[in-house]
């Protein structure tokens, strides 16, 4: 399949691991952060980590929107969708997400829960039943905000007055801007997200280079992207330098995408967020902009109550900041596994457990 | 659901038949060997390109026969319908029945309909049952399998899966896939010999699940290659979209066999033969180890344990 098989040719991948073992040599221990989910997938399936020296470490970071959306949205979302009138539409991989009490997926079987493959999905279908109202669970980071602002947009053009959006969107600069600064992860250089940048482009990296004095590398989610991006990453690192190098050119334009920036400034404002695991980070969440207010969950629909448990043991706060790894926690493969998740790294298809779980080690790693 | 299947019904109506848990039990009349099975079906939407559940429900009773190393001779047919079912709809699922039986050479000898509550069910339930009688040839028995045993897949994987996700046209893309959904005795028929020592349809779990299941019921690990899975393109591009694997994605006209390993290509080249094994492969081996696991060397040159299926497999965020 073409822009698949000639990123996953081995041969290639043989040489480029040679040459990150040549430029590693002699080199202090460093940990590069895999910022994004998918990537964090695409290591451990294509066994990345094994072509690797030992003293360069992947670290996995927070680039996975569903686990990083706390548990009180899931509770509130759940809540939400015992109200009568109410259908929620949402993404797949959130369903599974273990609230206090239940989860999305249990509540699909009563019939008040969907699952959208795009949010027109949810524009069409509030467009078809006016008699109810149709929320749609707006998650994800900058590479999924656009497509849901577009629809936001357009349902005010079309005077629909039954779709909302109840927004856990984040956007990852601020994220990665906190774990930079953070001695205990000691990241030494970003691997930033792909789809993301598509969107967001190199700039808003910039500040993590001068101000951290880190590198960052934009990089594609084949396992040829992954490996050279890493080369990329150890060579500024060798030549003492910190600047924004875009890998994935192929889709990555220097600039983003401006009509999708655009669309994202009009529809949403930045906030304040929680990170689940992590805590609230200042100006990382996105929530409706004035102007779209009346298409805001939060803002025009009475939420139930709900109380939200922390989870006990479950260590998917460290792991999503890379200081731990999933091996590292008591609970992985054992009380918590895919079919029975405690914490949302084990739902999500890139959660770091779940990509561990499915993917085990022949020798565990440190 | 394997938990579920354990704990409530394995506990409960425990016997030596079920006990086993094969596709089919085995059972004797007379000096005769038989097999009996029983499926249901539910499906959404009822009529996909390459089948409909009339025709699933003939076929997967039927492979399930044929699979158990037996030629599907008589089936029932159980159906239940919500009040206000499409009549032309009835008709056309029991059309499909009748055109499947014909190519599959059975036919239902008993049948029973009920019509439900509006909105009690959706749509139409089938409930098929079938008897076979069980090749002179045939030593299906997953005891036999041993370490040097050949892993075959009798074609490209994962159709029926993506003909269906494609045809609820909840994604806006098209593709040209159709389930593979296809009554398999005749092709057993041609294959059956003392060396396939065990047979299973990867249907819902897919192929992943089935050789779990295999690995778990034999003691054996099993060990498979990637690059010699056949998927067809369209399904391939239709995974990397969506996020999906097609090893853990349903088939309805495939089988995995088990066979000696000095007999697989003599098997290989029968089944290619047939139309239905045109694209059948030799995808791995039975190994010694006893961790009941099953590994897979990637395309990639790494390897990776794969799992049962845990739950559905529902499309990502981004």
């Amino acid at each position: 399949m073409k822009y698949i098989d000639e990123f996953r040719n081995i041969r290639l991948a043989g040489k480029i691991s040679g040459l990150i073992h040549e430029e590693a040599k002699s080199l202090e221990p460093v940990n590069f952060m895999e910022v994004c989910g998918t990537h964090t997938m695409a290591v451990e399936r294509f066994g990345i980590r094994r072509m690797l020296p030992e003293n360069v470490r992947l670290i996995s970071g927070p680039g996975c929107p569903v686990c990083v959306t706390p548990k009180n949205y899931i509770d509130k979302a759940i809540g939400l969708a015992g109200l009568k009138d109410i259908i929620i539409f949402s993404f797949g991989d959130i369903l599974k997400v273990p609230g206090t009490n239940s989860s999305l997926i249990r509540q699909r079987s009563k019939g008040r829960v969907r699952v959208a493959y795009s949010v027109l999905d949810a524009v069409e279908f509030a467009e078809k039943n006016q008699d109810k109202k149709i929320v749609f669970l707006g998650i994800g980071f900058e590479t999924t905000v656009p497509t849901v602002a577009a629809s936001v947009k357009y349902t005010k053009k079309k005077r629909i007055k039954n779709f909302f959006v109840y927004s856990g969107h984040k956007v990852m600069p601020p994220a990665m801007r906190l774990l930079a600064g953070d001695k205990d992860i000691n990241v030494k250089g970003f691997l930033c997200p792909a789809h993301v940048s598509a969107i967001i482009g190199m700039r808003p990296y910039g500040v993590i280079c001068e101000k951290y004095n880190i590198p960052c590398v934009i990089a594609g989610f084949e396992p040829l992207d992954i490996l050279q991006s890493i080369l990329m990453l150890l060579r500024q690192v060798k030549s003492g330098r910190a600047i924004v190098e875009n890998q994935y050119a192929r889709v990555v334009r220097p600039s983003g995408n401006m009509q999708a920036l655009k669309l994202i400034e009009e529809v949403f404002s930045r906030s304040d967020s929680e990170w689940r695991g992590i805590g609230v980070i200042k100006d990382s969440g996105l929530k409706l902009s004035a102007e779209y207010m009346d298409f805001d969950a939060e803002k025009n629909i009475d939420f139930p109550k709900v109380t939200t448990r922390p989870d006990k043991g479950c260590i998917c706060g460290s792991v999503l900041k890379g200081i731990k790894t999933p091996l590292d926690c008591g609970l992985f493969a054992k009380k918590c596994n895919p079919d029975n998740p405690c914490g949302a790294c084990m739902v999500s298809s890139e959660g770091a457990c779940a990509a561990y779980y499915k993917y085990p080690h022949p020798n565990p790693l440190p | 659901m394997h938990d579920l299947i354990k704990d409530l019904f394995l506990k409960n109506l425990d016997n030596p038949f079920l006990n086993k848990l094969g596709d089919a039990a085995l059972i004797k009349a007379g000096s005769k060997k038989l097999a009996y099975t029983t499926d249901s079906f539910v499906i959404k939407p009822l009529f996909f390109p390459g089948g409909d559940i009339g025709k699933l429900s003939v076929c997967g009773t039927v492979n399930d026969l044929a699979v158990s190393g037996a030629e599907p001779r008589y089936l029932s047919c159980g159906m239940i319908v919500e009040d206000g079912f499409s009549y032309a709809d009835l008709e056309k699922i029991t059309l499909s029945i009748k055109n499947t039986c014909r190519l599959a050479r059975v036919d239902i000898v008993a049948g029973d309909f009920k019509v439900v509550e509006k909105g009690s069910i959706d749509g139409i339930f089938i409930n098929t049952s079938g008897i076979g009688e069980v090749f002179k040839d045939s030593r299906i028995d997953i005891s036999r399998i041993k370490p040097g045993d050949k892993v075959i897949i009798s074609g490209t994987i994962g159709d029926h899966a993506a003909a269906i996700i494609l045809a609820r046209e909840e994604l806006k893309f098209k593709a040209r896939i159709k389930s593979d959904c296809s009554p398999l005795n005749k092709f057993v028929s041609l294959i059956i010999c003392r060396d396939i020592k065990f047979m299973r349809d990867p249907t819902r779990g897919g192929l992943a699940t089935t050789l779990n299941e295999i690995s778990l019921a034999s003691g054996y690990d099993i060990t498979i290659e990637e690059k010699g899975i056949p998927v067809k393109k369209s399904v391939r591009a239709l995974c990397e979209i969506l996020g999906f694997d097609p090893l853990y994605m349903a088939n309805e006209g495939k089988l995995i066999a088990i066979v000696s390993g000095g007999s697989a290509k003599a098997v290989l080249s029968k089944m290619r033969k047939h139309p239905l094994g045109k694209d059948a492969a030799i995808i791995g081996e039975v190994k010694k180890h006893k961790d009941k696991k099953v590994h897979m060397k990637t395309r990639f040159g790494g390897s990776r344990i794969l799992d049962m299926i845990t739950g559905e497999q529902l499309p990502r965020i981004c």
